[in-house]
C-alpha cells in the first residue's frame, strides 16, 4: 500500500514537473531567442506572455489531425507516443535530491543510455511513416547523427563509471564531495582531461537532443521542418514537447555526471534546489547556444564527432584508466 | 595533423566570441516598437498619400485648380473639381479626390504641382475593410471642420459686376440692331409662327 502511494505521488509529481518544463521551455526558448536578437518575443498572452504556452496548447490540440495519403498509417501515429514515452520513462532514474529519486537503480546511467536512444528510432520511425522524402532523408540524417555522438557520449560516461565504480546516478552523485572541485568536472586527480570531458558530453547532448548547431533532423532550410513535416495538431506538438524533455534530461544528466547533482557547491543546504538551479543553467546555455550559433553542414558534423570528439574521448579514458592504476 | 590543435583552439575561441556576442545582445534593451501600443515617429521624408498644404498665410490651400496633377497621373487616380466665384481671383478648388485604390505613389502629381499645393502625407496608419474609405476628399482632410468660404475681394468684385455690366450692354447693343434687322424684314411674322 505505502508503495502504491510512492508510485502515485512520483507518477503525479513527474507528470507535473515535465508539464510544466515542456510548457515554459518553450516560452523560455521563445523569450530567449527574442531577447538575444533585441525583440521582446512573446507579450500579448498574459503578464510578460506567460500564457501564450496555454494558447499554443489549444491551438495544437484543436487543429484537425490529416494523415497523409501515401503515409504509412501505423507507423505514422506511433511516432510521436514512441518519442513521448522514453522522455517520460527516464525521469524514473533521476535523482533530483538525496531521497527525492523516483527509482534508484543499480544500473541507472545504462538505462538512461539504453531509453535514450529509442529517441533516435522514434524519429526515424517518423520519417518513414510520413511517406515524404524530406522527412525520410531527415530521419536518416539524425539517426547517422546519433549513431556518431553516443560513441563519445558513452566513452566519456564510461570514465565516470570508472572514477565511482557505479552506476547508480544517485552514487555517482553522492561521490561527488559537497564543495565544487569535488565536482567530476574538477577532478583532475582522477584525469587532467575532465574539464574537456565535460566538453564533449555536453556538445554531444547538444547533439543527442537535435538542438542547434545540430539540428540536421529538422534544418528547415533544406528539409521544409524535417522529420515532421507531415504532423500537424499534437503530433507535431508532441515532437516539440519530445524536444524540450530531452533538453531537460539532457542537461540532468550533464548536471549529475559533471556538475554533483544536488551536492552544493559551497557545501551548505545540498538539495534538489542545487539541482534545479544546475540543470536550468544549462537549460539556459542550450538556449544561448542555440540562437548564437548557425546550423553546422552535416559533414561537419559528422567530422566533429569522429576526428575530434572520439579521439579526446578515448584519450581521456586512457588517461583516467591509468590514473586509477597509478594513484 | 599539422595544426589539428590550432584549429581546436581557434575554433573554441571563435565559438566564445559569438556567445559573447549574444550575450551582450541579450542584455542591452529590445528595440522592438510596440506599433499598436506605441506610436511610430515617421521621418519627415516619407511617401505616404498625397494631402493638400495648407498656407500659412492665408489658412487655404495653394491649388490654382490647372489640372496638371490630373493630367499627369499615369493612374488617373485624381479628379480636381473646380468653379469661378464671383469676387475671387483664379477658380476655387471644390473637391480634390484621390483614389487611394489606384494610385502607385509615383509622386508625378506633386513634381507636376506648380504652385506646390501638395505634398506627401505622413499618414501610414491605413486600413480598413471598405474599399469606399479610400477615396479620399483631400480637400475636406484639410479641413475636417468644414471647407472655408474663399475671400471675395470687394474691388476685384466691383470690377466683375462693372465688366459683367458692361458685356451684357455689349450683348444687348449687339442684339438691339440684330433684333431690328430682322423685325423689318417680317420679324412680326415670325413671332406668331412661334406661339
Amino acid at each position: 500500500m505505502n508503495e502504491l502511494i510512492r508510485l502515485l505521488s512520483y507518477m503525479i509529481g513527474i507528470a507535473a514537473f515535465l508539464g510544466l518544463n515542456l510548457a515554459y521551455l518553450g516560452w523560455v526558448e521563445r523569450k530567449g531567442a527574442g531577447h538575444f536578437q533585441r525583440r521582446t518575443g512573446p507579450k500579448e498572452v498574459g503578464p510578460y506572455g506567460l500564457l501564450q504556452p496555454l494558447a499554443d496548447g489549444l491551438k495544437l490540440m484543436s487543429k484537425q489531425l490529416i494523415i497523409p495519403a501515401n503515409a504509412d498509417k501505423a507507423l505514422y501515429m506511433c511516432a510521436p507516443i514512441l518519442i513521448m514515452v522514453p522522455a517520460v520513462l527516464l525521469f524514473v532514474a533521476i535523482p533530483f535530491g538525496e531521497h527525492l529519486v523516483p527509482r534508484e537503480f543499480n544500473f541507472g546511467l545504462i538505462m538512461m543510455f539504453a531509453f535514450a536512444s529509442v529517441g533516435g528510432l522514434s524519429i526515424l520511425i517518423g520519417g518513414w511513416g510520413s511517406g515524404n522524402k524530406y522527412s525520410l532523408i531527415a530521419g536518416a540524417r539524425a539517426v547517422s547523427q546519433n549513431v556518431a555522438y553516443e560513441i563519445p557520449m558513452l566513452l566519456t560516461a564510461i570514465n565516470i563509471v570508472m572514477i565511482t565504480g557505479s552506476m547508480d546516478l544517485n552514487e555517482i552523485i553522492r561521490q561527488q564531495g559537497s564543495y565544487f572541485w569535488n565536482w567530476n568536472i574538477f577532478r583532475l586527480d582522477k584525469s587532467v582531461l575532465m574539464p574537456v570531458s565535460f566538453l564533449v558530453f555536453f556538445i554531444c547532448s547538444l547533439a543527442e537532443t537535435n538542438r542547434t548547431p545540430f539540428d540536421m533532423g529538422e534544418c528547415e532550410g533544406e528539409l521544409v521542418a524535417g522529420y515532421h513535416t507531415e504532423y500537424g495538431g499534437m503530433g507535431f506538438g508532441l515532437f516539440m514537447m519530445a524536444e524540450y524533455a530531452n533538453l531537460v534530461i539532457g542537461c540532468s544528466l550533464t548536471t549529475i555526471l559533471f556538475l554533483g547533482g544536488w551536492q552544493s557547491p559551497i557545501g551548505i543546504w545540498p538539495g534538489p534546489h542545487w539541482f534545479l538551479l544546475k540543470m536550468y543553467f544549462l537549460v539556459w546555455c542550450f538556449v544561448w547556444i542555440r540562437w548564437t550559433y548557425p546550423r553546422t553542414t552535416f559533414w561537419g558534423l559528422l567530422n566533429l564527432s569522429w576526428k575530434y570528439l572520439i579521439p579526446f574521448s578515448l584519450v581521456n579514458l586512457l588517461l583516467t584508466a591509468l590514473f586509477i592504476k597509478v594513484f | 595533423m599539422s595544426g589539428y590543435f590550432t584549429d581546436i583552439i581557434t575554433g573554441l575561441k571563435s565559438l566564445a566570441v559569438g556567445l559573447q556576442i549574444t550575450n551582450k545582445e541579450f542584455l542591452t534593451k529590445p528595440i522592438t516598437l510596440q506599433y499598436p501600443h506605441e506610436a511610430v515617429k515617421m521621418t519627415p521624408r516619407y511617401r505616404g498619400h498625397i494631402e493638400l498644404i495648407k498656407d500659412p498665410e492665408t489658412g487655404m490651400n495653394k491649388c490654382i485648380s490647372c489640372g496638371m496633377c490630373e493630367k499627369g497621373c499615369p493612374s488617373g487616380c485624381i479628379t480636381v473639381k473646380s468653379e469661378k466665384r464671383p469676387g475671387v481671383k483664379g477658380k476655387v478648388l471644390t473637391a480634390y479626390i484621390l483614389n487611394f485604390t489606384t494610385c502607385s505613389l509615383c509622386g508625378q502629381c506633386v513634381e507636376n504641382c506648380k504652385p506646390g499645393a501638395i505634398g506627401f502625407s505622413n499618414e501610414y496608419n491605413l486600413a480598413s475593410t471598405r474599399r469606399e474609405d479610400y477615396i479620399f476628399d483631400l480637400l475636406r482632410k484639410l479641413h475636417p471642420e468644414g471647407i472655408p468660404e474663399p475671400e471675395v475681394d470687394p474691388e476685384l468684385l466691383k470690377k466683375e459686376l462693372e465688366k459683367q455690366e458692361a458685356a451684357k450692354q455689349a450683348a444687348a447693343a449687339k442684339k438691339e440692331p440684330a433684333k431690328k434687322a430682322p423685325a423689318a424684314e417680317g420679324g412680326e411674322l415670325k413671332a406668331e409662327e412661334k406661339s
